[in-house]
Parts: C-alpha cells; sequence; structure tokens
C-alpha cells in the first residue's frame, strides 16, 4: 500500500465514521422517533408484583406498567403501543441515557443525583413509598432498634443500600450487608437463611412477601427509615416528550378527583358536569394539541387503562393481592399527598 | 546473479519515493497519526455527547463518600469511605477468590490429571468421570448450585453445627477462631524467617554436596524440623505470646473469631473443580507428551516410581502444560466476575455494579474495570513466561 492510498483510506474511514457518530448527536425528538416507528420501549423491572411483573399469561401488569400503557394510550390512542424491556436496577439508568428505552418506570426513587447528575428527568411521583424490614417471626424482635449485629439482604445499586447505612451508623448499630443484583435474588437469599432482615422500599416487601413459601412465618417491621417518592424517568433534553408523561400521569390524577372513570367516561364527555371535566376530555379547549397529541389524549387514557385510583387499586391495592392501603397514596381531598396541576 | 555494487542506486539519491525504508515509515507514521485521530475524535465526541445531555463526566467522583457497606473488606472500610476505596476493596476481593481458586485448581487439577494415568482401574475411571462431569457443566450454574444447595441445607446461626466449640458452621459461613499477637510475638517471627533462610541456605548446600559425593540429605525432614521447631521453641521460651479470639453466639450472629462467608466458599469451590477439570486434561497431555522411552531409560537406570515421574516425566512435561495452564489461570481470574450473581463483593459486583449504579458514571467505571482485568491477566501472563522461558529445554 503506497502512502497516498494509506492516507486516502483512511479519511474515508474516519468521514464514514464521523458520519455513523453524527446522527446520534443530531437526532429527532422522542415524539418523532416513537409516531415512525408507531410504538415506545418502557423499562420495568425484572418482575415485582404489583409494580411491573407478567402475570400468568405472560402480559405485564402493575401500577409501573400502566403508567407506560397510558402514555401510549395518549400518543397512539392504543394502550399496547408499548414494548417493555426489564432491567435490573443495575442497568436502569444507562438503558435510559443510551436510548435504549424511552420512559423508566420501575420503581425508581426521585432524588438529586439521578435527576442532576445523570441527564435524566423525573417526571412525577406514582407512588410514596418509605423503606422497610421484613423478619422472620422466630427472631422474636418487635422494632428495628433491636437489629444490632443482624445480617441484612439488599438489591445492590439501590436507594435502599445508601438509607441501610445511614440508618445503623445513625443508631449507633453494626450490621453485615449481603447485596445481590435483583430482588427476587435478594428474597431468596433472605429466605434460605443467609440473612436475619430483608430490606426495601415498603411495598416491595409487601409483594416479595407473597413470593416466599410460607408469608405467614415474616412480619414487616413498624419503621419507615426513608422517603422513596417512585416515578417514570425521561432523558433530559426533550422538554415534549417530558411533558407528555409527566402530563398522562396528571391527568389520571386529575381524572380520579373529578370523579371520571373507565367505566362513566363516555357518560361524561357527552354531558361534561361542569368545565373542568370538560376541558380533561377534550371538549373545551386544546389541551392534547399543546402537547403534540389529539384533544382526546385524557379520554383515551381514562377510557382505555383507568384513573389513578382504578389502577392503585387493581396492581397494588385491595382489588390486588397485595392489598396495599392508600395511605399518603390517597387524593389530597382524602387525606393523602396525590396531587396533580390543574389542566386549564 | 552477482552485480557490481556500484549498479545499485546510493540512499540519498534519486526521488525520495523510490527509497522503500524511508517510504514504509511515512505509511506508518499517517496510519498511526490517523488512528491517534480516531482516538481523540471518538473520545472528544463521547465527551461532548455526555456533556450536551447533561450527564457528569470525569474522576472526581472517586473521593466523594460511598455511603453504602460492603460483606467483605480485606482493608479498613465503612460507609464513610470513598467511591474510590470501594475500587480497592472490590479488588482486593477478586484477587483474593482469585489467588485461592489458582492454588486450589492447580492442586486439584494435577492429582486428577495424574490419577487419570493411574493403572488402578477405580482411580483412573473417577478421574475422568470428575472431568468429564466439571467441565460441561456451565461455571454459573455450578455457582448458583454451590450457593443456593449448599446454603439451603445449613442451619441458623442459633443452631449451628459446631466442631469443638471453636469452629462453627451455619447459612453465614464459617467461624473460626483467630489468632490475636500479644507483645513479644515479633520474636516468633523473626524466628520464623531466620528458620525459611536456614532451611534454604542448607538446601543450596546439600545440593552441591550430593552433586559433589552423591549422596543426598533427607531435606524435606530436616527442613521441616527446622521451620516448625525453631519458631516453635522461640514462641514457647518468649511465654506463649498469643491470644485466640474464638467465635461467640451474640444477638443474631456471632462475634469474634474470623468468618469465611459462604459467598466467597461457594464462589471459590466452584471455580477450583471447574478449573481443576480443564487442567487437569491439560496435565494429561504434558504427561503423555514425554515418549514412554524416557519412562523406560529411567526405569533401566534403576530409578523408582515416582522419583521417574518426579524428575524425568514431570519437567519434561511441563513445557507443555505451562502455556495451556496460563489460559486457565487467566480464565479463572476473569471467570471470578460470575461472584456478582451471588452477591460476593468481588470488582465487577462492587464496583462496576453499586458504585457505577449510585453515582452513573458508566463510561469511566467501566473503562477502570477493563484496565484492571487487563492488569492482572497482563501481570499473570508476564510471570507464566518468565516461568516457561526457565522450564524450556535447554537446547545446548
Amino acid at each position: 500500500m503506497t502512502s497516498k492510498s494509506a492516507v486516502k483510506l483512511s479519511a474515508v474511514t474516519g468521514a464514514a465514521v464521523a458520519a455513523m457518530l453524527g446522527v446520534s448527536s443530531a437526532n429527532a425528538t422522542t415524539l418523532e422517533d416513537v409516531n415512525s416507528s408507531g410504538e415506545f420501549t418502557c423499562g420495568v423491572s425484572t418482575g415485582l408484583p404489583g409494580f411491573s411483573a407478567p402475570n400468568d399469561q405472560g402480559r405485564w401488569t402493575g401500577i409501573d406498567v400502566e403508567v407506560c400503557r397510558a402514555v401510549a394510550a395518549a400518543v397512539f390512542n392504543d394502550p399496547e403501543a408499548v414494548v417493555f424491556t426489564p432491567l435490573t436496577a443495575a442497568e436502569r439508568f444507562t438503558a435510559l441515557q443510551s436510548g435504549e428505552i424511552d420512559v423508566l418506570s420501575r420503581n425508581t426513587t426521585w432524588t438529586a443525583t439521578r435527576d442532576n447528575s445523570l441527564g435524566l428527568n423525573f417526571t412525577g411521583v406514582n407512588f410514596y413509598d418509605g423503606q422497610g424490614f421484613l423478619v422472620r417471626n422466630d427472631l422474636g424482635v418487635d422494632s428495628a432498634t433491636q437489629l444490632d449485629g443482624a445480617a441484612v439482604c439488599v438489591q445492590s445499586g439501590t436507594t435502599t443500600e445508601l438509607n441501610l447505612a445511614d440508618y445503623f451508623s445513625a443508631n449507633d448499630m453494626q450490621y453485615q450487608q449481603v447485596a445481590f443484583d435483583t430482588s427476587a435474588q435478594s428474597a431468596q437469599g433472605f429466605e434460605s437463611g443467609r440473612c436475619d432482615v430483608l430490606t426495601s422500599d415498603s411495598s416491595q416487601l409487601a409483594a416479595l412477601r407473597l413470593q416466599l413459601s410460607d408469608p405467614a412465618s415474616v412480619k414487616v417491621l413498624p419503621e419507615r427509615i426513608s422517603k422513596e417518592p417512585l416515578g417514570p424517568v425521561v432523558r433530559q433534553g426533550d422538554d415534549e416528550w417530558f411533558d407528555i408523561v409527566k402530563w398522562t400521569l396528571f391527568a389520571m390524577i386529575n381524572a380520579e378527583e373529578m370523579g371520571v372513570t373507565s367505566e362513566n367516561v363516555d357518560q361524561m364527555r357527552d354531558n361534561p358536569p361542569n368545565p373542568d371535566v370538560a376541558r380533561l376530555l377534550g371538549q373545551d379547549g386544546s389541551y392534547g394539541e399543546q402537547l403534540g397529541l389529539s384533544n382526546d389524549w385524557a379520554y383515551n387514557i381514562i377510557k382505555q387503562v383507568g384513573n389513578y385510583g382504578e389502577v392503585y387499586a387493581n396492581t397494588v391495592g385491595m382489588n390486588s393481592p397485595l392489598e396495599i392501603e392508600r395511605g399518603i397514596n390517597a387524593l389530597w381531598t382524602d387525606g393523602g399527598i396525590m396531587y396533580a396541576p390543574p389542566i386549564r | 546473479m552477482l552485480r557490481p555494487s556500484t549498479s545499485i542506486p546510493r540512499r540519498g539519491r534519486g526521488p525520495l519515493w523510490r527509497d522503500p525504508a524511508l517510504r514504509a515509515l511515512i505509511v506508518q507514521i499517517v496510519l498511526f497519526a490517523a488512528l491517534a485521530l480516531f482516538i481523540v475524535f471518538i473520545v472528544d465526541n463521547t465527551l461532548s455527547n455526555l456533556a450536551q445531555r447533561g450527564i457528569n463526566t470525569g474522576f472526581d467522583f472517586l473521593d466523594q463518600r460511598a455511603g453504602f457497606g460492603i460483606s467483605q473488606t480485606l482493608v479498613e472500610y465503612t460507609s464513610n469511605s470513598s467511591y474510590g476505596r470501594t475500587f480497592i476493596i472490590g479488588l482486593l476481593n477478586t484477587l483474593l477468590v482469585s489467588v485461592l481458586g489458582i492454588v486450589a485448581a492447580t492442586i486439584i487439577g494435577f492429582v486428577v490429571g495424574i490419577s487419570r494415568l493411574s493403572s488402578n482401574w477405580l482411580v483412573a475411571k473417577l478421574a475422568a468421570a470428575y472431568v468429564e462431569t466439571f467441565r460441561n457443566i456451565p461455571l454459573l450454574v455450578q455457582i448458583l448450585f454451590w450457593y443456593y444447595a449448599v446454603l439451603q441445607a445449613l442451619p441458623s446461626p442459633r443452631q449451628s453445627l459446631s466442631l469443638f466449640d471453636l469452629f462453627f458452621f451455619n447459612a453465614r459461613g464459617v467461624e473460626a477462631p483467630s489468632p490475636q499477637p500479644l507483645p513479644g510475638f515479633d520474636l516468633t517471627l523473626i524466628a520464623l524467617a531466620v528458620a525459611v533462610a536456614a532451611t534454604l541456605g542448607l538446601a543450596v548446600f546439600a545440593r552441591r554436596r550430593q552433586i559433589r559425593t552423591g549422596r543426598a540429605l533427607p531435606m524435606y525432614r530436616i527442613g521441616a524440623a527446622i521451620i516448625v521447631g525453631l519458631p516453635l521453641l522461640v514462641f514457647l521460651v518468649s511465654g506463649s505470646p498469643l491470644d485466640w479470639s474464638v467465635p461467640e453466639l451474640s444477638g443474631f450472629n456471632f462475634s469474634g473469631g474470623i468468618t469465611l462467608i459462604p459467598e466467597l466458599a461457594a464462589l471459590w469451590v466452584a471455580l477450583s473443580i471447574y478449573t481443576a477439570a480443564f487442567i487437569a486434561e491439560i496435565v494429561r497431555s504434558g504427561i503423555m507428551s514425554v515418549p514412554k522411552g524416557q519412562t523406560e531409560a529411567a526405569q533401566s537406570l534403576g530409578l523408582r516410581g515416582n522419583i521417574t515421574m518426579r524428575k524425568i516425566v514431570i519437567p519434561q512435561a511441563m513445557r507443555v502444560i505451562v502455556p495451556q495452564l496460563t489460559s486457565e489461570y487467566l480464565n479463572l481470574t476473569k471467570n471470578s466476575s460470575l461472584a456478582t450473581a451471588i452477591g460476593y463483593p468481588d470488582l465487577v459486583a462492587v464496583f462496576a455494579g453499586t458504585t457505577l449504579n449510585q453515582t452513573g458514571q458508566a463510561i469511566e467505571i467501566i473503562a477502570m474495570t477493563m484496565g484492571v482485568y487487563l492488569t492482572i491477566s497482563l501481570i499473570v501472563s508476564l510471570l507464566m513466561n518468565l516461568y516457561n522461558s526457565r522450564i524450556q529445554l535447554k537446547e545446548r
């Protein structure tokens, strides 16, 4: 090879690579991308009942899953136009950053570091949680303050892991941490006797407890040692998509507050009882178009997926095996802290 | 055909591009520059893309507080230590299980490999069954087997199986007494060093004497007597300055003594047994590569079986064994990253797992982790190559 052809070849290769990489820096918006492919990708957990887990027919169910279906209903008028990608805690942020998924809805705690330094944005909170401890009854423990010296199973790479260390050092107690990759593995570690205590968000403990061979032999201790606001996450820098995901959740919460359900939504649309409902269901104003969607976006969400209260009841609440009380997840009008800005 | 040298154009005459050496040099410089530019471009592109997406970059995170616990730490670590410290902890845990695994796999591998060539039918078939079983089951499955199957069978700490009330076996691992040196124990350590040095010196002397006179000293016995005897004598004379911390049940778990955590035990056993199956085959191939004539010649000189093996067969077999053994050692070290499946805090689980996820600095952390495995592998290769060149056939 002469020097001339070598130069030419490397110049061509360089240009080709530059062109290839150039594409990624000047890409289309997420909404344009998902509109052209007809579906979007939603990152969920590898299996956490109530939040995101496949049921016995292999269909993904759970409160986090329904948020993604609601986005699909708003954007495509089809709640099934979404592909679910199971991710471990350690994979989730990289998958979103790299564009492998478009929404991360995976019981993810909203923290300053995650919101500010990872190039991500939290769109809201679909479940307010707190970290708790699960112990075997025969351990004879009634309070987390009696756990000095215990071996604790925890899922690695979570806020849980950090809260655990803070709680034990704040209470001047010793512990031995055993960190596993997935919540199923940490539950297995707990069940096999490797640990005295399993710690996680208390809703997850309720779910994991159901997976144990003898759920009656264990109990959740009363202490809640942290604030864990869980919510959907999108990539930073695409405000249009960020707004769509954010307002999808707000629409579901507003619908519950207004008493609009999947059953009465047709009737409500045809005869809106008040201007609020008319605006929500696209009978007044152009609130869907402001988001780059059709004006019946919220109608589609509620008709096809349900309002927040319905979704909660069917996935984690009283109509589900988990039977978690609304608690602070009740609407602000019912003594909880679920509150959405008005649609007007 | 010979031509007069004057017919070849001298360097410096004629156009530059006619000079093949110069031309080759230019091509290399251009290619190197293109490669360097390409790398600079990739790095710059990545950094600007990351910045554009608002993702933090750089290595500042290494000084920040980690804030999480780790189940096995060979050096001081608390949740107040830095992320940089978690790197060290993970690295040491990886090295620990790798070294333990390499030692055990080598011993098991040699025993099984030699057994497979045994004239005893039962021993040979058992060794063959071992090799065929363990090298044909995926390593991850074996690790999970040793971890979950064995762990499930062990009792809780309060019902521990105990051995003389000193050793305890339970689902939290193996608890053993640990030595606590008191002041004055240094003397024993010095005595041990002196004994080892004396033994080495004596071994050199014995070897020279054997070459000169043909008489051998029973070095194994003498050496063992010196290395055990001298420190023991000093230890007793200086008033036994050593205390034992015996594990004791307090609260939920044992305190005192040292604990072998089940994650380490499972990973160590699985890595050793799996790699040993491959080493056994390498050993067998090495031994079979030594011509039978060598054994027959040794026997006709009147050498006994085990001396024939030790002095004639194995040294020649090593030339075949060592290069492949290097590969197995590298494999074992890299396979130790499967630790993450059972929660053993190795480099991948702690640093490329938890630390990556807490800081979100994927590119920096994965690059550091890859660099570590590359460095470990190159060092192991280097050492094995040095050893290999020492045992190579000396061509005279």
